[in-house]
């Protein structure tokens, strides 16, 4: 052996090293299939525009100065960003566990806040590019009043944070594919579709739209939307609130998951 | 300072006690040897070492810091390749092994990273991803990925199982380079004659409980018994089981004199047609044995 190579370690830790490693293995991971993470909601996207913009959505008006075209591109832009975030940390942590490389972190010196902050980032990273791609093939069929391009900006990362959490939790507690797929389509889909995604939930008939109040997603899209169109049936302070509090709560949750769950480390 | 320094140790998976109020001190610099049937507690006491598990109760410090109040400390210290083939598929082995250091908040060296590929013959194989390596390529992988990071502690856990005699021998001789240089190592093997060859101290663990600790020779001459067989001219041989402590020399002279008055009784053989002698060694294998044998005979 090379009497001139040291063979222990003598350099200063960098905790940041540590984190910015697993955020730069999950962006990789994400480019490594791009044409499963961001050619695939371009297609989802053109369709649902087709489908209720251009064919419906001549037939449908519920405010008077906004077609529905201009109604459900807010829409469909968060769902892309919802779906994205869910799917980068779902399957990433779930896959780690399931061929059971997430045993080589598991053993690194990465905290558990590390392990959450680096996984969201990513997600919301990829959530965000799949938003801009969806909004670029959206110009194709409308334009955007654009009201607080900001504030909408800050709405799409929240809601990107949130579902990224409720993504690691998912993977934590998922035993199989199936039950993976279980929280999938009896969870997160109806919550999408019955969060006023494609109408506005105040004009559902009672109670349904009382009990559409209960549902996060509600929050989520009415704040993206109120920011883009400048109008919405709730402020944007409430469901930026609404929104960044159950983030918050979530986050709580995984890194407490990664501190004490017997599904990571028995 | 102890390398690692594991004391009332306890762990449960359910009902069942993995590892029973294990104390064990392995010092700096030391190749040790951890040895058990399946199920013995091996493995659940390395996955405590290292963070993968949880233990019920007990305490463990590595170089002196104890792993779950300074986890970033001891972790950063150490490096544990697995039982089990695991499975990143992603990437290339060869940016893997370029990432990995990173996680544990250094940057690579790229000198280290080169000897590494060079020792493990793992060049030809950088830009393959780990489906396409073969196990004994898998698991060379999965050495060098260990070692990346320069762990001050290395923790190989069953490294040789399943794989060829010429990659056994290269990894144990790779093992004692490391070794040498300052790294400490702790090594669960089924191969008991490795671990004879290789490990300064051996420890037996078995139902969870550390049933036998001492210098590997110790442990041997401790708990076996050597074999010396005569042969005759006639071609009969005399099998005679030495015990602890007996002198070589005392039961030649015994042979020599038979009948005498510290000799052995006559056994109506003829002593001076001896013409050859086997002296045969116990091995740490039928110590081994001799300590989990069940009382029904059967090793568990």
């Amino acid at each position: 052996m090379n009497s001139q190579i040291n063979s222990i370690q003598t350099q200063k830790f960098s905790g940041f090293k540590s984190f910015s490693t697993l955020f730069k293995k999950e962006i990789l991971r994400m480019w490594s299939v791009a044409g499963q993470t961001l050619l695939a909601p371009v297609v989802t996207a053109t369709l649902y525009l087709l489908i209720f913009g251009v064919s419906l959505g001549g037939r449908i008006s519920f405010w008077e100065d906004i077609s529905y075209i201009q109604f459900v591109v807010p829409g469909l832009v968060l769902m892309g960003v919802i779906n994205n975030a869910f799917a980068n940390t779902s399957s990433s942590l779930f896959i780690s566990k399931y061929l059971g490389n997430i045993a080589d972190l598991l053993v690194t010196p990465l905290t558990p806040f590390q392990f959450m902050t680096a996984y969201s980032l990513a997600a919301i990273l990829r959530a965000i590019l799949v938003g801009l791609v969806i909004l670029g093939v959206s110009i194709f069929f409308t334009s955007l009043p654009w009201a607080h391009p900001f504030k909408a900006i800050l709405m799409a990362t929240v809601s990107a944070f949130l579902f990224a959490q409720f993504g690691l939790i998912t993977a934590i507690f998922a035993k199989s594919f199936d039950s993976l797929s279980v929280f999938t389509n009896f969870l997160l889909m109806p919550l999408i579709y019955l969060g006023g995604l494609f109408y506005p939930v105040q004009q559902l008939p009672s109670p349904w739209n009382t009990i559409s109040m209960f549902n996060p997603l509600y929050y989520l899209i009415e704040g993206f939307r109120s920011s883009i169109l400048g109008r919405g049936e709730i402020s944007f302070a409430i469901a930026f609130s609404v929104s960044l509090g159950i983030a918050t709560i979530l986050a709580y949750w995984v890194i407490y998951l990664f501190t004490n769950s017997s599904r990571l480390r028995n | 300072m102890a390398a690692i320094d594991i004391q009332n140790l306890w762990k449960q998976y359910g009902d069942f006690t993995a590892v029973k109020d294990l104390n064990l001190k392995i010092d700096e610099g030391e190749i040790f040897g951890l040895l058990g049937p399946n199920g013995a507690g091996k493995s659940s006491t390395i996955h405590l070492i290292a963070g993968l598990c949880r233990m019920q109760k007990g305490s463990i410090k590595i170089f002196g810091k104890d792993i779950v109040t300074d986890f970033v400390e001891t972790r950063r210290n150490v490096g544990l390749m697995h039982q089990e083939i695991v499975i990143d598929n992603f990437l290339p082995i060869g940016k893997m092994l370029n990432l990995h250091p990173g996680y544990y908040g250094v940057k690579i060296d790229p000198d280290w990273r080169d000897l590494l590929i060079e020792r493990l013959a793992l060049e030809p194989h950088l830009g393959k991803k780990m489906m396409g390596l073969s196990g004994g390529m898998k698991r060379r992988f999965m050495v060098a990925k260990a070692l990346i990071h320069k762990p001050k502690l290395l923790i190989l856990d069953e490294p040789t199982a399943g794989v060829d005699v010429e990659l056994r021998v290269a990894l144990w001789d790779f093992v004692r380079e490391i070794n040498k240089r300052g790294t400490t190592i702790l090594l669960t093997t089924h191969y008991i004659e490795e671990a004879e060859e290789l490990c300064g101290r051996i420890g037996i663990m078995h139902h969870g409980e550390l049933v036998a600790l001492d210098k590997t020779k110790s442990l041997v001459q401790k708990i076996n018994k050597r074999h010396l067989t005569v042969s005759f001219k006639t071609g009969d041989d005399l099998k005679i089981t030495l015990n602890e402590g007996d002198s070589l020399q005392k039961v030649i002279n015994d042979l020599a004199n038979p009948g005498s008055k510290d000799g052995r009784e006559s056994d109506n053989k003829n002593y001076s047609e001896v013409v050859d002698f086997d002296l045969q060694k116990g091995s740490l294998e039928d110590a081994f044995l001799s300590l989990t044998r069940t009382e029904g005979g059967r090793r568990e």
